[in-house]
């Protein structure tokens, strides 16, 4: 910085800046560590230690009062006691509603992503493919409904599934007996899979929209049949997009509350419902918290193995 | 290549399903009858019940305030965290800033809710604040899992800017924070406009956390609707949707509308 400074006269605002810059150097504080701290601190005190909490009372006992569960440290005679509480684990391993509990939220999760997989996987590609006026149109609406409420869009799918609700009425034009389809666990699956299908849309387009059209006319003119194309061409080429819409869909199901508890039955175990009910219903803080650590640890374990996966792919294409 | 009948026959039966129990919860919003499946004539009284509900309006008022104040929040720690992710390459504690403020973005709800609101009776009992719950808390709760979304959007934006505007600025002897401001806050503003957005929609559409940390007399509207559809079916809820859907597709209209003004602009440019 030479001759600018003479040429040009530094305006008034920038003298207010280098004011404010000149204060926060005198308290020994750089412009740099103040980004970094601000959020820093917010989710260090917001985020981390909360998980420290969870785990540090899932270690505890219920009690009555306030706090509602036993103190982790007691002082008596002077002396500071710590005393730690497995049983909470334990339960959760000889309790078989627990065990249920996590094995079918992986089971309704992992089935929900099949679907979304096998209804948004045409979606994206036929959006992929279809002519450029119109894309932007279609994509639009496939995140349309995402700005409008989660809720409000269980609420509606309700609306459609219930015993005298629209597929029913429809099916009742034809004489058909209606079905039952709320509060079991098809009802939740649909809610899983209407609710997400968005998210499995996104990703598998911006992969599909990047695939070059040559290599699928070049295998079309080597004689081979569309389907064969697009297993040996299109599919190994959208792994990545599969995993990362998969993962979407995934691991929000696995904890999900709201569409289990609005459109499943009271056979529907999920753990994000068995957590709410151990925490509102027999408000049993600890437990609770128990049930959150090893949720955590069940939640963890696919995102790493998923996320190892993508990494894999991303490697492949570097390579190529 | 041959086009087939498959994918355009999928395409439009998925729109169906993701857009025919929207279309037909708006329909019925206008019926008569108190059933909400049954038609029996138009009518708007039950959008005339949602305006005489004190109980809905003072949770959709709640819902909003907290959306505005956390948006604005997680707005300005998750532009921080962007710059830092993006613009200081090395510091101590990257690898961990970063992991902890996308890891929200992955937590099941019901954990996060149930971690913020042990967090708070544990620093009432020690520290004596946050004395109960209330709106304070679900802004710092919203604050703290939007600030992820916020993050994802600007950081994005940010890793696309060309860094030659910025260093010319500092050449020509602006400081680093005048930079941001005169040079960096600028380009990144549509960022920082669709992050707010996305960060309040999120705000007003959250259930479980806000299930958690609020105390008694203060339900958010998400905690009101979810109470009344839990206890049976109430027409009104279908007339608040409606005027959800309605404001939300006025907003994308009218976004629509002023990109496609903005584009011919650009392209002089």
């Amino acid at each position: 910085m030479s001759s600018f400074d003479t040429e040009v006269p530094p305006p008034q605002r920038r003298r207010a800046w280098t004011g404010v810059e000149r204060t926060l150097a005198a308290m020994g504080l750089s412009g740099k560590a103040l980004v970094i701290a601000a959020p820093a601190i917010w989710l260090t005190v917001f985020f981390l230690i909360p998980l420290a909490v969870v785990f540090g009372i899932s270690l505890t006992v219920k009690q009555f009062g306030r706090p509602p569960y036993t103190p982790l440290l007691t002082n008596e005679d002077g002396t500071v006691q710590l005393t730690l509480h497995l049983n909470n684990y334990l339960r959760l391993f000889t309790d078989s509603l627990y065990v249920a509990a996590y094995l079918n939220s992986i089971k309704i999760a992992l089935i929900s992503t099949i679907i979304a997989l096998l209804i948004g996987y045409p979606m994206a590609y036929a959006i992929a493919r279809a002519p450029d006026q119109w894309r932007n149109i279609l994509l639009m609406l496939v995140i349309l409904p995402f700005w409008t409420s989660f809720l409000l869009r269980v609420y509606a799918l309700s609306g459609f599934m219930r015993g005298n609700g629209v597929i029913n009425n429809f099916l009742g034009l034809f004489g058909i007996e209606p079905l039952v389809m709320m509060q079991t666990d098809f009802a939740v699956y649909v809610g899983i899979v209407y609710t997400y299908l968005p998210f499995m849309i996104l990703p598998l387009y911006t992969n599909l929209v990047k695939l070059d059209g040559a290599l699928l006319e070049a295998s079309a003119d080597l004689g081979a049949r569309p389907t064969r194309t697009f297993l040996t061409i299109t599919l190994p080429l959208s792994m990545p997009g599969i995993i990362a819409g998969s993962m979407l869909v995934f691991i929000p199901a696995i904890g999900e509350f709201v569409i289990p508890s609005l459109l499943g039955g009271p056979g529907t175990l999920m753990i994000g419902r068995v957590l709410w009910d151990e925490f509102f219903a027999n408000t049993n803080w600890p437990r609770a918290a128990a049930v959150a650590v090893a949720m955590l640890i069940v939640v963890v374990v696919p995102i790493m193995l998923l996320q190892r996966a993508q990494d894999a792919v991303q490697d492949k294409e570097r390579a190529r | 290549m041959r086009r087939g009948w498959f994918l355009p026959i999928t395409a439009t039966l998925g729109f169906a399903f993701l857009y025919a129990p929207i279309i037909s919860l708006v329909v019925f919003s206008f019926n008569e009858s108190n059933l909400v499946t049954v038609w029996s004539g138009f009518s708007t009284k039950w959008y005339g019940a949602l305006l005489a509900d004190p109980q809905m309006l003072g949770a959709a008022w709640l819902s909003v305030q907290v959306a505005f104040a956390a948006a604005t929040i997680a707005l300005v720690l998750g532009t921080l965290c962007a710059v830092a992710l993006v613009r200081f390459r090395k510091f101590r504690g990257r690898t961990v800033l970063a992991g902890t403020v996308s890891a929200p973005l992955v937590m099941p709800d019901v954990i996060t809710g149930l971690a913020l609101l042990l967090l708070f009776v544990a620093m009432e009992a020690t520290i004596g604040w946050p004395s109960g719950r209330g709106i304070v808390t679900i802004i710092i709760a919203h604050s703290t899992f939007c600030m992820a979304y916020v993050v994802v959007v600007v950081q994005s934006r940010l890793s696309d800017l060309d860094l030659s505007l910025e260093e010319a600025a500092m050449d020509l002897g602006a400081t680093p924070v005048r930079v941001f401001f005169d040079i960096t806050l600028p380009i990144i503003a549509p960022a920082l406009v669709s992050g707010w957005l996305l960060a309040f929609t999120l705000s007003l559409d959250d259930l479980v956390i806000a299930s958690f940390v609020s105390g008694p007399g203060s339900s958010t509207l998400p905690m009101v609707i979810f109470s009344k559809v839990r206890l049976g079916v109430s027409p009104d809820v279908n007339a608040l949707a409606t005027i959800i859907i309605g404001i939300v597709a006025l907003g994308v209209l009218a976004a629509t509308i002023m990109q496609l003004r903005a584009r011919p602009k650009k392209l002089r440019a």
